[in-house]
């Protein structure tokens, strides 16, 4: 028989000692081989041959609820929230009809067709009638406001629920007082206002429902990266090739993926090459190139060839998985400017309740006959424009989109608050090499003198010969030039290493040298000749080196690592937004200077040391600057962690998300304007939202209070009020979803 | 007149000591705390953890409306969405004592962490 492995969700163990209960419960289960659980988080692993709903009955057995746990909380979970979210939409509907089929025809009858007073005892019937359908509606379409007002009454909580219970309740039980002992009140104030309890059940509840709509769109971004995910993986074991789910996918396995498929785990190619789409997740349109030894992530797409490759990291360890966890962490987060918005919504709805006592006094005391009328209109009109809702949610609902819309173009946002700040950032420092060059040097010029009597070919044989015995940093780009030009690689002997200076080494009894100009210096070979054309290529930001035969010079091979070709680009458009640019390197003067020419930078510093990069940086801070630092490197870390908003260049892999504010997944400097504008489109965005949050409490507070009345005889209708405040969150919600279509400026 | 005049000052002065003023029930404090997130309150909406000793909460969210759905607690820059009629445990590293508030997305609902 199969053996698998269940993980269920314990639901309403309170103690200790309910896990022997459970335990035991599930271990007479037949078939099942073993029980564990987790007490701290009501998780227990049971594996064997049982189903998981055998199990889960065992457990409701034993008194307790379960659940299943999916191993893979991706793309089940999401369609799950989905569900309920469309249940829950449906359910609103269906209230909202059942109010407004009630209200519509009395507010048409109210205006239209007879008056809305209490004389007669058959108007008495007539409307008690009419009060007891509005009560059943209260009790069917209305009953979580009352319920939720009730229950944090309980708790000393006031919320949304409270106002729309207070100032529906209000209403009708004036109403009901009106139908009841209609001479009790004077015959002007005879009016009943059940159409206006039933409009405003009605109106909220659509409000509500089409919040949940337009909230859904807001993690469109979450969805798209779940949905990059692969169901099915190919995995060979013991040399047979099968199907199984992703979440079955061990580390070490060997995965084959055939052209057209996703990747579906991360992993180290074993077997052939091919090129992979990455763009989804870094935003990069070119496809890469895969060949054995290359890394391989999690949902992009492989195009043209098959491979195979060993699982590094499965589950929820891959660097997708991570992604987005990061992301869904970032878009729940909150930002500084949302926690005045805050502070004021705590107190809120108690103060909403006083000002609509106070008025209500007022009018009763001051306003015109019936006072009566006005005092209870005028209170319920104002609990129900003041739902604070969309106050609260100005500030989320945008962080949600604009850290999702970051996460489309390859731009992870670690918090809130890195969003917030980079917005305002007054100077970006750009580490030199691996940020705005590509941070791998390559052999840019060959120089073959007089002397030589060899060609280029040979020339690179024989430095690359040397080289691939050295350690330098630079013999790798050596190396690999003559590889790629398939040129075969002289077989040098006697191999030594002359620190700070170069190599030397023997060739069929020749004596070679490669090296810098000191080297050249300390065994008297004459470079005379060459020094122009050597202080040339220094110039163009290449580091000239030199190759002599029997103390001869043959050669100069210019090394250079290369500015990536959108560099320039990227750093104007930071310069637009009007951001200093600062460039920092260990390198030299002269390198520094050519790159930094390149690409327009106008202040930089070079030959600085890891430690010093930090101290850059606090040094502008300390000049009152809001400092963005970008870097791709370990010694890049402190400088990284000091600046305001640290931006790590990582390939998504790295340890690097874990650290910086911001990560680029793609090399691109572009990335880094990209992240300012979403930030800044993102801010704006929120400041629109309180704005408006703001101005129709501040405003609708006093309108629904009578504040017009005296000057322009305007009172508003609670019926007004019920459908301003139901489409007041929705406003925020849309506003914080058209920052879906924010788009950074082409590249 | 005067009688409905008294009665609105006193449903002031009421609201200002029962909203404001009242000091809440006692904590609750029992391992393995499960706050369940139903009808726009957290039950028990107070729970008391010991200080300098990492602990968690589960909260059971059986409410489908929308700000329910994430609970955020500022202090430990927590913002975690809950998962509908399923427990989600919230680690709680070792804290300071003090009051901790939590709350959802909209601070519709409203809790209180006290570590002792
Ligand atoms: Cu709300």
């Amino acid at each position: 028989m199969d053996t698998n492995r269940v993980q269920l969700n314990i639901i309403g163990a309170g103690c200790a000692s309910c896990v022997g209960k459970i335990e035991k419960a599930l271990k007479s289960v037949p078939g099942v081989d073993s029980v564990e659980m987790n007490f701290a988080e009501r998780i227990v692993d049971v594996s064997g041959s049982a189903t998981p709903q055998q199990l889960i009955a065992a457990v409701e057995a034993a008194g307790y609820n379960a659940t299943q746990l999916q191993a893979e909380a991706g793309n089940d979970a999401m369609d799950e929230k989905e569900q309920a979210d469309l249940d829950y939409y449906r359910s609103l509907l269906r209230h909202t009809f059942i109010a407004l089929s009630v209200g519509i025809p009395l507010m048409i009858y109210g205006l239209f067709i007879g008056e809305m007073t209490v004389t007669t005892t058959t108007e008495q019937l007539a409307w008690g009638l009419v009060g007891l359908v509005t009560l059943s509606i209260m009790l069917l379409s209305g009953k979580h406001f009352y319920v939720g007002a009730w229950k944090s009454f309980v708790h000393h909580n006031a919320n949304m629920d409270t106002l729309i219970a207070l100032g529906t309740g209000t209403a009708w039980l004036y109403s009901m007082l009106v139908v009841a002992f209609p001479t009790l009140l004077p015959e002007m104030a005879r009016h009943v206002y059940f159409e206006a309890t039933a409009m405003i059940i009605g109106l909220i509840n659509l409000g509500l429902a089409l919040e949940v709509k337009a909230r859904g769109k807001t993690s469109e971004a979450i969805k798209r990266l779940i949905g990059l995910q692969a169901k099915t993986a190919r995995v060979i074991r013991d040399g047979k090739e099968l199907d199984i789910d992703i979440a079955q996918v061990l580390q070490g396995d060997k995965v084959r993926v055939r052209p057209g498929e996703k990747i579906p785990v991360d992993g180290v190619v074993i077997e052939g090459a091919t090129m992979v789409d990455e763009s989804m997740l870094t935003g990069e349109p070119m496809p890469v190139e895969k060949a054995i030894d290359s890394e391989v992530v999690t949902g992009t797409l492989n195009k043209s060839g098959s491979i195979v490759f060993s699982a590094t990291r499965v589950g929820k360890d891959t660097a997708l998985a991570r992604i987005i966890a990061m992301v869904k962490r970032a878009q729940n987060s909150k930002l500084p400017i949302g926690r005045l918005a805050d502070v004021i919504a705590s107190y809120f709805v108690p103060a909403i309740m006083i000002i609509a006592i106070v008025s209500a006094m007022v009018w009763f005391n001051f306003g015109p006959e019936p006072s009566m009328v006005f005092a209870i209109v005028s209170a319920t009109t104002v609990l129900i424009i003041a739902c604070p809702c969309a106050l609260g949610l100005a500030t989320p609902m945008s962080v949600m989109v604009g850290v999702g819309k970051a996460a489309e173009s390859g731009v992870l946002i670690r918090n809130g608050e890195a969003l917030q700040t980079a917005s305002k950032i007054s100077v970006m420092v750009l580490d030199k090499t691996g940020t705005i060059t590509q941070g791998s040097p390559q052999v840019t010029d060959v120089v073959v003198t007089q002397a030589a009597s060899i060609g280029e070919s040979e020339v690179l044989a024989l430095a690359a010969g040397i080289e691939r015995h050295s350690e330098h940093p630079l013999a790798e780009a050596i190396v690999e030039s003559a590889t790629r030009r398939e040129i075969e690689l002289e077989d040098v002997e006697a191999f030594t290493a002359i620190s700070g200076r170069g190599v030397q080494a023997q060739l069929n009894g020749q004596s070679l040298l490669f090296g810098n100009q000191a080297l050249m210096q300390d065994y008297e070979v004459d470079i005379q000749a060459y020094q122009a054309k050597a202080q040339q290529l220094a110039a163009e930001a290449k580091t000239p080196m030199y190759l002599a035969r029997d103390n001869e010079l043959i050669a100069i091979i210019a090394v250079a690592d290369p500015i990536k070709p959108d560099s320039a680009e990227a750093i104007a458009r930071l310069k637009h937004n009007g951001i200093k640019v600062v460039m920092l390197t260990g390198d030299n003067q002269a390198t520094a200077k050519a790159v930094a020419a390149k690409v327009g930078i106008e202040t930089f510093f070079a030959e600085v040391m890891p430690q010093d990069k930090a101290s850059k940086v606090a040094e502008l801070q300390k000049d009152g600057e809001v400092v963005g630092m970008t870097g791709d490197g370990i010694n890049d870390a402190p400088a990284l962690a000091l600046a305001n908003v640290g931006f790590a260049i990582g390939t998504g892999t790295d340890v690097a998300i874990e650290s910086a504010d911001i990560t680029l997944m793609r090399g691109s400097l572009h990335g880094l304007a990209d992240a300012i504008a979403v930030s800044k489109a993102t801010l704006r965005n929120i400041k629109q939202n309180l704005f408006g949050a703001f101005v129709y409490n501040a405003a609708g507070i006093p309108i629904a209070a009578g504040i017009l009345y005296p000057m322009f005889g305007l009172l508003l209708n609670p019926v007004i009020a019920g459908a301003a405040m139901a489409f007041s969150s929705l406003t925020v919600v849309s506003n914080a979803n058209r920052l879906r279509l924010f788009k950074a400026k082409a590249h | 007149m005067l009688f409905i005049n008294l009665f609105c000052l006193a449903l002031i002065g009421f609201i200002v000591w029962w909203f404001w003023l009242y000091s809440p029930e006692a904590p609750v404090s029992q391992e393995g705390i499960e706050i369940v997130v139903k009808d726009g309150v957290y039950t028990p909406s107070r729970v008391k953890i010991p200080s300098g000793q990492a602990t968690s909460l589960t909260f059971l969210r059986q409410d489908k409306s929308a700000c329910s759905a994430i609970l955020q607690l500022p202090a430990l820059e927590i913002s975690e969405e809950l998962a509908l009629d399923k427990p989600t445990v919230i680690n709680i590293p070792a804290m300071t004592p003090g009051e901790y508030a939590f709350h959802c997305q909209m601070q519709m609902y409203k809790g209180v962490i006290v570590v002792e």
